[in-house]
């Protein structure tokens, strides 16, 4: 859901593992795959089929001789294929954010870390709709050769692991060890296990519940309604012009991140800390530091993603409730065809996907007599804790990996 | 054997002076560090017995399985289809760590989301004294579980009794090692409670086993004086196993 280093509230930074680290997966180069064309279009929810699809993805490590140790990680809202590693080929991709910044879940993935690289093969693929490299609302519509805009189709998580098994076919993998993810990305995992139960052996869910509450129905609206009534938006046809919709699409991340964090973080970070001077300034400018803060990122986030994306994921987002897309509305029934071993994780702060919801997927699973486990880890750091508990998150992945190998 | 007098127990006492010269040794060796002397080789009496207890390839849910071990047991010797329920994170985190399933969930709030019947034997090991509402851990896994196994710390025991008697302070022993202000036995019971609740309840005991001094045997009257620590076998009135 959120970018890892942006929304790091007030946890100190752990030490970054530079590229010639041993702990590190090194220099990394994205890959894209043809998963749909017109001969085999993908099929969508919405009721209409899409091709051509390219999917941008990354692998770490080596995949086994039997393919049996896979893994696969699925991304949250702005998240992308690069988890792990530096990009060596920002410069190249125009991706001038990525240049001193390592992969979103670089402390997790590696040689030696939780998702060991040297044991594990790591797959990493960018969502259908999302603007890295997969196909979405800025690639060309085929038929018109301009860019999708809003003509690109809606999709939905269940689209998105769809295709993401086509990746695994593409890859030649039957069955992954395991699937993890956290927020939007967790959603992922959870369409996985119920919808593809024998394609994975370990499901692992952090911070993400089997569909998204009341109250963030209601953000998300408040975002995609910042980015549509930006006038610079029209229609969502503003690519190739020298105004795009950023004013919106800053007030839909600021109001992104007020929710990936918690009044305790909130306040332990800013405070009520001026950003210049000790008092007020009598004006409408920036002035406390949190809305420094705010701005900085809606400012930073409207350089690297593009409007139209966010309306398409968040709407992704809303849609999803494995409960009636699977199960007919009763979430145990979806969970019936579950196999394997479940790990999910809630946080204590989180009012995005909060612990109690989690739970929710937790009595699904028990309901059908499958072995899970759940551990609500106390944190203040909100919905953001599932990327910066690093050293929990840490020993409950190794541990329950050790249980799935 | 009936219940003994006052005077009774304290001849008992004087007449087990051995025990007792150690249950004085063991109060004073008990420093800073209380309660660590309670664990090691005892707990492995209760999961021998279990582990003899339980049938190959069955469902078990132990509730407040601590890091797993009685799981881990139960799996490798019996291969069964083991979930642990633990209240506290760090020993969650643990049992995650050891590869058992758990769920981080307390007993005192029911056990919600777990279907009747769905686990064959349920284990409430050193775990009932602990709980807030004892009576809704011992309801909730009869209704989950077919079998349920309970074991805890005898208040009743000769030595716990004399030492409220004759100390009148709260008794502290190797099984019931903390302070009055620090222990986590919050609704400490006697064989004979546990026994009166299961009649009233029309609980049916099937087994019942006690440990004291060293070893076990099947429980016998005396026992609620004699045991430290009791396991029983329950089964809801019309449970045949």
């Amino acid at each position: 859901m959120s970018d890892p280093v942006d929304a790091r509230p007030t946890k100190a930074k752990k030490p970054i593992d530079p590229p010639d680290s041993p702990r590190s997966v090194g220099w990394t180069r994205p890959r894209q795959a043809l998963l749909a064309d017109a001969a085999r279009p993908l099929p969508l929810d919405c009721g209409v089929t899409i091709a051509p699809v390219t999917v941008e993805y990354e692998t770490y490590g080596e995949i086994s001789p039997a393919k049996d140790n896979a893994i696969l990680i699925f991304h949250a809202l702005s998240g992308d294929a690069h988890v792990a590693g530096w990009d060596a080929t920002w410069e190249e991709s125009g991706r001038a954010w990525r240049a001193k910044r390592v992969g979103w879940w670089d402390e997790m993935i590696g040689p030696g870390k939780a998702f060991d690289t040297s044991r594990y093969f790591v797959i990493c693929a960018n969502v259908l709709g999302s603007c890295y490299g997969t196909t979405g609302p800025t690639s060309p519509n085929p038929v018109s050769g301009e860019p999708y805009g809003l003509s690109f189709p809606v999709v939905t998580v269940g689209d998105w692991v769809r295709l993401q098994v086509r990746l695994l076919d593409h890859l030649g993998i039957d069955k992954l060890l395991a699937a993890a993810g956290g927020s939007l990305g967790g959603q992922q995992v959870i369409e996985l296990g119920l919808a593809y139960p024998e394609r994975v052996a370990g499901c692992i869910v952090l911070a993400a519940s089997p569909r998204l509450s009341t109250q963030g129905l209601a953000f998300n609206y408040v975002a995609r309604h910042a980015i549509t009534n930006d006038p610079h938006f029209v229609a969502g046809d503003y690519y190739g012009t020298d105004a795009t919709p950023d004013r919106g699409l800053g007030i839909a991340r600021m109001l992104g991140h007020i929710t990936y964090l918690s009044e305790t973080s909130m306040a332990a970070k800013f405070g009520r800390r001026w950003q210049e001077g000790d008092g007020p300034g009598y004006g409408f400018d920036i002035e406390f530091e949190v809305e420094s803060y705010l701005n900085y990122q809606a400012q930073a986030f409207s350089e690297r993603f593009d409007a139209n994306s966010y309306l398409y994921i968040t709407k992704a987002m809303d849609y999803y409730d494995a409960a009636t897309s699977l199960g007919g509305g009763d979430l145990a029934a979806a969970c019936a065809v579950a196999q394997g071993q479940w790990l999910i994780c809630s946080f204590t702060s989180d009012w995005l996907y909060p612990p109690a919801a989690c739970r929710e997927l937790v009595h699904g699973l028990m309901a059908g007599g499958k072995p899970v486990s759940y551990v609500n880890i106390e944190s203040s750091y909100g919905h953001d804790a599932f990327l910066l508990e690093v050293e929990t998150v840490d020993r409950l992945v190794r541990g329950f990996l050790k249980g799935v190998a | 054997m009936s219940q003994p007098s006052h005077r009774e127990m304290i001849e008992r006492l004087m007449t087990t002076r051995p025990h007792f010269a150690e249950a004085i040794a063991y109060l004073a060796s008990l420093d800073a560090g209380l309660g660590e002397a309670a664990d090691g080789p005892r707990r492995r009496w209760d999961h021998d017995l279990i582990a003899g207890l339980v049938p190959a390839g069955c469902r078990v849910l132990d509730i407040g399985c601590g890091d797993g071990e009685l799981l881990l047991k139960l799996r490798a010797e019996k291969q069964v289809r083991a979930q642990g329920i633990e209240r506290d994170t760090e020993l969650a985190l643990k049992a995650v760590e050891n590869g058992v399933p758990v769920v981080q969930m307390d007993v005192d709030h029911g056990l919600d989301g777990v279907p009747d019947d769905s686990f064959d034997y349920v284990v409430l090991e050193e775990t009932l004294q602990t709980v807030g509402r004892p009576q809704v851990a011992l309801r909730e896994m009869l209704r989950v579980g077919r079998v349920g196994i309970v074991s805890f710390p005898n208040f009743g025991n000769w030595w716990v009794r004399t030492q409220l008697l004759i100390e009148g302070r709260m008794p502290m022993t190797p099984r019931f090692p903390f302070t009055w202000h620090s222990t986590p036995n919050i609704h400490v019971l006697t064989v004979r409670d546990f026994e009166a609740w299961c009649e009233a309840e029309s609980v049916v005991i099937q087994q019942a086993w006690a440990y004291a001094e060293g070893e076990y045997h099947e429980l016998i009257p005396a026992d609620n004086v004699l045991a430290e620590e009791a396991v029983f076998v329950i089964g809801r009135a019309a449970t045949n196993v």
